[in-house]
């Protein structure tokens, strides 16, 4: 199994808010068997997110971003995908107990939410916006008729700011816009007011300018609503802009997190500070920001010590070894590396 | 839209035209109807007098030119052997092929939409191969052997169905399952491959991720989207139960153009063979109009795009 570190299950990290988290996810393992051999993309994966807060999920491609968002609402690819280990607490529940009814009859879009990376992809063609956006208020009896929910739709959609929002009801989504339709479907994603959000990549196929407006308006319902938001970010700088608090994640692990000023001024793990020096210059412009020297590890060969070792410019015997622990660095800013106390404490930009 | 619509009709006109054409020489080819309705012994002046009568000694050009203006009218001859108007004669048998059509082609798909569906959403089940088995029996069996077997255990065995004839509701039952369980494996495995890439698609997943339940999302959200590319065959499948019927309305005597036909075939009766397998190339391609035009109801892209 994997290792635990004695800092995993620390007291409430000091979040801007002093609530408990809404959403406490514990030593999270989800396991994907394939004919090659099980992969484990997230391996022990931890976090806390707090009412009204943002968290932001960065890292390499193929780390386990959207393997840890869809394991938070269990929906792995079937057959192969599972939780195989961890507890996944939103308000206290774990969502990892409950069978699949209850899942989806009180929690799925009901308290907790999910928008992805496409939104082109992520609407049924063959139905209406208003149908579709009516879908979860319907199922989850917050709309009791007809009419009431093309009432809510309508409402849902003019909170994601769609102009006449009464009048697209009927309308396909191949009649609306790229950006228009990543409102979409954050309508239907908030329709019934959750508690969480995870927003996994939500703008990225989208215009840099209609990017800015996405998360704006995120930010905005978040301040309307006190969703809890878990955002995957390719983008350092979306990160900097809306995020409370920032998760590293390299090959299934969480390497280093904590408040996104800290995260930004003084990087702990190397892992870290390699991705903020792959931030191009101001005003380069590029999507994959990251152009770290070599590749992650294979999931179906990882190293045994430290996953980030064989890239490490401070690896040495020990980090060959064995798998760091978490060290907490106070104010909830923690890092899993060995030489942490040599190279802790680094400038800061 | 409107542009489509006459662009299909057009295509229609030519393909009707086209059939009629082909079975008007191969009718030709067959042999000569006089001999048939003559006696051997009757002399040669009777036989080419009764050609002449019935405008067969004119070249085959003629008689088609004869036979396309006639028909323009709405007057398709009269048929030698029931000696009444053709015109007559196929609107009294006609529906009763378009009712078997109709019930074999429902039949079918009562029995893929299921198949396909829960195939797919258990893939590799009990379920899936027992449905493989159940389509793949009626693509391997020819249709009128499926009749006979059907006639032999529920008829003559078990006397629980009516095996000839058209007299109450349940006698279309055993027709309709002989001529509609062949294109029940085809039907399921259109079904069944749509209904598995839709069921992975991001639009699903959104809908499993804000809560709606399984079975809606199987038989309402994915369904729908499957159901394209099933729709866009029906015509198809239509026009195949039309052509099964010749073979099955004979084995069930069935009262419809399909026997009337046959039976016309070996009679040469070529007024008969002539106009039933015109008014079958017009019943084909108003069956696709429909379905051209249908799809474009489930399909709001298409709808739009036109
Ligand atoms: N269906 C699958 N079959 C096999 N491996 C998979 C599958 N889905 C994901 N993986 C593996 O799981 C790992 C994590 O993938 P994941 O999609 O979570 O990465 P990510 O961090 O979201 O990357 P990106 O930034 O490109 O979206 C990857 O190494 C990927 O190869
Ligand atoms: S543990 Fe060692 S190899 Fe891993 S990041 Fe720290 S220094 Fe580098
Ligand atoms: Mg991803």
């Amino acid at each position: 199994m994997t290792e635990m570190s004695p800092m995993d299950h620390a007291p409430a990290d000091q979040s801007r808010t002093d609530q408990p988290p809404v959403l406490d996810v514990r030593h999270l393992v989800t396991e994907l068997r394939l004919r090659r051999g099980a992969l484990r993309p997230v391996d022990g994966v931890s976090f806390r997110v707090g009412r009204g807060e943002t968290l932001g999920i960065v890292g390499e491609s193929g780390s386990g971003k959207s393997m840890t968002c869809l394991s938070l609402l269990r929906l792995l690819p079937r057959p192969g995908g599972r939780i195989a280990a961890g507890e996944v607490l939103v308000a206290g529940t774990d969502l990892t107990k409950l069978s699949e009814k209850e899942l989806a009859r009180d929690w799925r879009g009901r308290r907790i939410s999910m928008v992805t990376q496409d939104p082109m992809s992520s609407l049924n063609p063959v139905y209406t916006v208003g149908d579709q956006v009516g879908a979860p208020l319907r199922y989850h009896g917050l709309a009791h008729s007809r009419a009431e929910a093309r009432a809510r739709a309508a409402d849902a959609l003019g909170r994601v700011r769609i102009p006449s929002p009464e009048a697209r009801l009927d309308d396909f989504p191949h009649q609306f816009s790229g950006g228009m339709r990543q409102r979409v479907v954050s309508a239907m994603a908030i329709a019934c007011a959750p508690e969480v959000m995870i927003a996994d990549e939500p703008t990225s196929s989208l215009d840099v300018t209609i990017q800015v407006k996405m998360m704006d308006l995120y930010k905005q319902i978040q301040e309307e609503t006190g969703v809890a938001i878990v955002l995957i970010t390719h983008d350092m700088g979306v990160a900097a802009s809306i995020c409370d608090r920032i998760a590293v994640m390299y090959a299934g692990r969480i390497v280093e997190q904590g408040p996104a000023r800290e995260i930004f001024r003084n990087p702990a793990h190397p892992y870290t500070r390699a991705l903020l020096n792959a931030i191009p210059k101001l005003g380069e412009k590029s999507k994959r920001l990251y152009a770290l020297g070599g590749q992650p590890p294979s999931l179906l060969d990882m190293p045994g010590g430290c996953r980030f070792a064989p890239r490490c410019t401070l690896a040495d015997a020990k980090c060959l070894a064995a798998y760091p622990g978490d060290s907490d660095l106070g104010s909830g800013h923690r890092a899993a590396c060995w030489r942490l106390s040599e190279e802790g404490a680094p400038d800061a930009a | 839209m409107t542009q489509f619509v006459l662009r299909r009709v057009l295509q229609g006109l030519f393909s009707i035209l086209g059939a009629s054409l082909i079975i008007f020489v191969i009718t030709r080819l067959s042999g000569d109807p006089v001999v048939l309705m003559l006696p051997p012994e009757a002399p040669e002046a009777l036989v080419q007098q009764m050609r002449e009568r019935l405008g067969l000694h004119l070249p085959v050009w003629q008689q088609y030119l004869v036979f396309l203006g006639d028909a323009l009218t709405g007057d398709f001859g009269t048929s030698y052997r029931w000696d009444m108007p053709v015109r007559d004669l196929i609107f009294e048998r006609l529906p009763a092929t378009i009712y078997l059509a109709s019930a074999a082609l429902a039949f079918s798909l009562v029995l893929s939409i299921p198949f396909g569906v829960i195939s797919a959403v258990r893939r590799g089940s009990w379920f899936d191969r027992f449905a493989k088995t159940v389509a793949m029996l009626g693509q391997a069996m020819p249709n009128f052997w499926v009749g006979l077997l059907l006639i032999l255990v529920f008829s003559i065995h078990l006397e629980w169905m009516p095996a000839f004839g058209a007299d109450t509701p349940a006698h279309v039952i055993m027709p309709a399952i002989a001529l509609g369980w062949y294109p029940v494996a085809a039907q399921t495995r259109i079904v069944r491959s749509a209904m598995l890439d839709v069921l992975e698609s991001d639009y699903i997943r959104m809908g499993r991720s804000v809560g709606v339940p399984e079975g809606v999302l199987v038989w309402k959200y994915a369904f729908r989207n499957a159901a394209v590319p099933l729709v866009t065959m029906m015509g198809v499948y239509f026009a195949s139960m039309l052509g099964g019927a010749f073979v099955v309305e004979v084995v069930f005597a069935w009262p419809g153009l399909g026997r009337t036909v046959v039976e016309a075939l070996f009679a040469r009766d070529f007024p008969v063979v002539q106009a039933g397998v015109l008014f079958a190339a017009i019943m084909f391609v108003i069956a696709n109009l429909l379905v051209d035009l249908s799809y474009g109801l489930i399909d709001p892209r298409i709808r739009h795009d036109r």
